[in-house]
């Protein structure tokens, strides 16, 4: 019985588990293509760290499987059904806690993010932006991602009004650049890229799926919504409001 | 001894960022929808995979993806490649033209291969009615990012300031919004968020950072960051562009027919 039902698991898990694995591979080989083209043919040099290069690639690769295997396992269907259900019979109130929640919730677990704020702790601490001590880029990191996950938050907050509402997404839009380009006159220098990079940097792998089946979920209940339309849209705030915080939090932090 | 160490860091690091995601879900699910967790192991032992795969791809990203953008940046600015007979003195904006062709690369291939495109590019055939092709509006956002890393490259190595790069895109798409069809909107402003994958934006990160440190005269903490809004902005420019051009087509082809009708 047991041998049985141990190669049953081994004849579904296993081309299970190549398939991912290769579905993993797949998004970071143009990434090689490209970068062994370089070296190959026009630098003619080998990358330094080669073999550090590799693991660490392995890891990449692994990690982001395991990582999404692990939301799918459990985080993603439940988070989809909770959003379908609060769009369809939940109150307004939780509704739109619910929306901030998710959102400040999805981007403080996200990784690029993650990655990217160290980096630019980093930076900052070598041109004398902040202290150069470890607490200091910890705490400028932390601030960094908790000032994107705020906005996001009412992102997509303002998204489900607008879907709720049925207001016509590029005012939103539009209101949003001209705040953006006002902000940065009186913004510090340098946070300017690093808030602009930070709506791109939020937008990936846990937010997206999560965010979309709330957006999806509630234009199917609402009367003369298509899901298809409406649904769109919350992405598009979310990679926007984060420049205008992170610059804010620029103000606060650099002066 | 030192790795198993940062390694326990980075876990518990990454316990913490998982943290607020959890307690959301299983706290509404069961305060406010009163309903019992469905198939708890299985939520148990995917928190277990998010937390030891997140630390894995940290580490990875250290070691890896983070080096190489800067290895990459710094190997295709050096005087000795870009002049190997060491005539010049100064290099110009021009002479950095394997630079500006890696981001395009770079930019064209990660976003060609991007899973949620795929799933974007899908939803647009349908909301278009068939007038947009999946295929085309995947080649379509990544020619936009293309474009929007290289120029981000171009400010980078002429040390411009951003804001009038972002400015001028800006009122570009305000203009394409108000003569592109409606229904291509919302998809055409998504495109632009959704192509940003975890893989990518470390790495084109890093490409800025490096260049910003190896091309004279520049400095990280000004010119390092940017690439990213650029390509973020770019694919909502090429996809309405798109759409338009595709919608022309499209009426064009209408009055051609009425007009054969006619005769």
């Amino acid at each position: 019985m047991n041998g049985k039902t141990g190669r049953s698991l081994k004849r579904t898990i296993l081309p299970e588990i190549a398939t991912k694995l290769w579905m993993a591979f797949k998004d970071l080989l143009p990434i090689i293509l490209v970068i062994a083209f370089f070296q190959i043919l026009v630098l003619k040099q080998p990358l330094p760290d080669f073999l550090d290069v590799i693991v660490g690639g392995v890891f990449v690769v692994l990690g982001l499987m395991i990582f999404v295997q692990g939301l799918e396992m459990g985080l993603f269907p439940i988070g989809e059904t909770l959003a379908h259900e609060l769009a369809r019979k939940g109150s307004l109130f939780w509704l739109l806690i619910f929306a901030f929640l998710l959102g400040f919730s999805t981007t403080v677990a996200e990784p690029a993010l993650i990655a990217v704020s160290v980096e630019a702790a980093d930076i900052a601490a070598q041109g004398n932006l902040i202290g150069g001590s470890e607490a200091c880029m910890k705490r400028y990191a932390l601030g960094l991602r908790l000032s994107v996950a705020c906005s996001v938050g009412i992102a997509i907050l303002v998204g489900v009004l607008r879907i709720l509402r049925g207001w016509p997404i590029h005012y939103l839009i539009i209101g949003g650049y001209v705040l953006v380009m006002l902000v940065t006159l009186i913004a510090p220098e340098e946070i300017i890229g690093i808030a602009y990079d930070a709506g791109g940097v939020t937008t990936s792998t846990v937010t997206v799926p999560l965010v979309a089946a709330l957006g999806v979920g509630l234009a199917s209940i609402i009367k003369g919504r298509s899901p298809l339309l409406d649904g769109f849209g919350l992405i598009a705030l979310a990679s926007l409001f984060p420049i205008i915080f992170v610059m804010g939090y620029g103000m606060v932090v650099f002066n | 001894m030192l790795f198993l160490l940062d390694a326990g860091a980075v876990l518990l690091a990454t316990v913490r960022d998982i943290l607020p995601i959890l307690v959301l879900i299983v706290s509404f699910q069961l305060l406010i929808l009163r309903q019992p967790i469905p198939h708890l192991r299985r939520l148990v032992l995917g928190g277990v995979y998010v937390v030891v795969g997140l630390a894995m791809f940290l580490i990875g990203l250290e070691k890896a993806l983070f080096p190489v953008g800067k290895v990459m940046a710094m190997q295709l600015c050096d005087p000795a490649f870009l002049f190997p007979k060491g005539t010049a003195v100064q290099a110009g904006w021009a002479d950095y033209g394997w630079v500006y062709l890696f981001a395009a690369l770079i930019g064209f291939s990660t976003t060609l291969a991007e899973p949620s495109l795929l799933a974007v590019a899908l939803k647009a055939r349908e909301v278009s009615s068939g007038v947009i092709s999946p295929w085309g509006l995947r080649i379509t956002v990544a020619l936009g990012v293309a474009i929007g890393i290289t120029l981000g490259t171009f400010r980078i190595v002429t040390g411009t300031p951003l804001y009038i790069y972002i400015l001028a895109g800006y009122v570009v798409v305000v203009l394409q919004t108000f003569t592109t069809p409606k229904k291509m909107i919302p998809l055409a402003y998504d495109s632009g968020g959704v192509t940003s994958s975890t893989v990518t934006v470390p790495l084109v990160a890093a490409l800025g950072l490096g260049l910003s440190e190896a091309v004279p005269g520049r400095n990280p903490a000004l010119d390092g960051f940017g690439l990213i809004a650029f390509a973020v902005l770019f694919p909502i420019i090429t996809v309405m562009g798109y759409a338009q051009i595709a919608h022309w087509i499209v009426i064009l082809k209408i009055k051609k027919r009425s007009k054969g009708e006619d005769r």
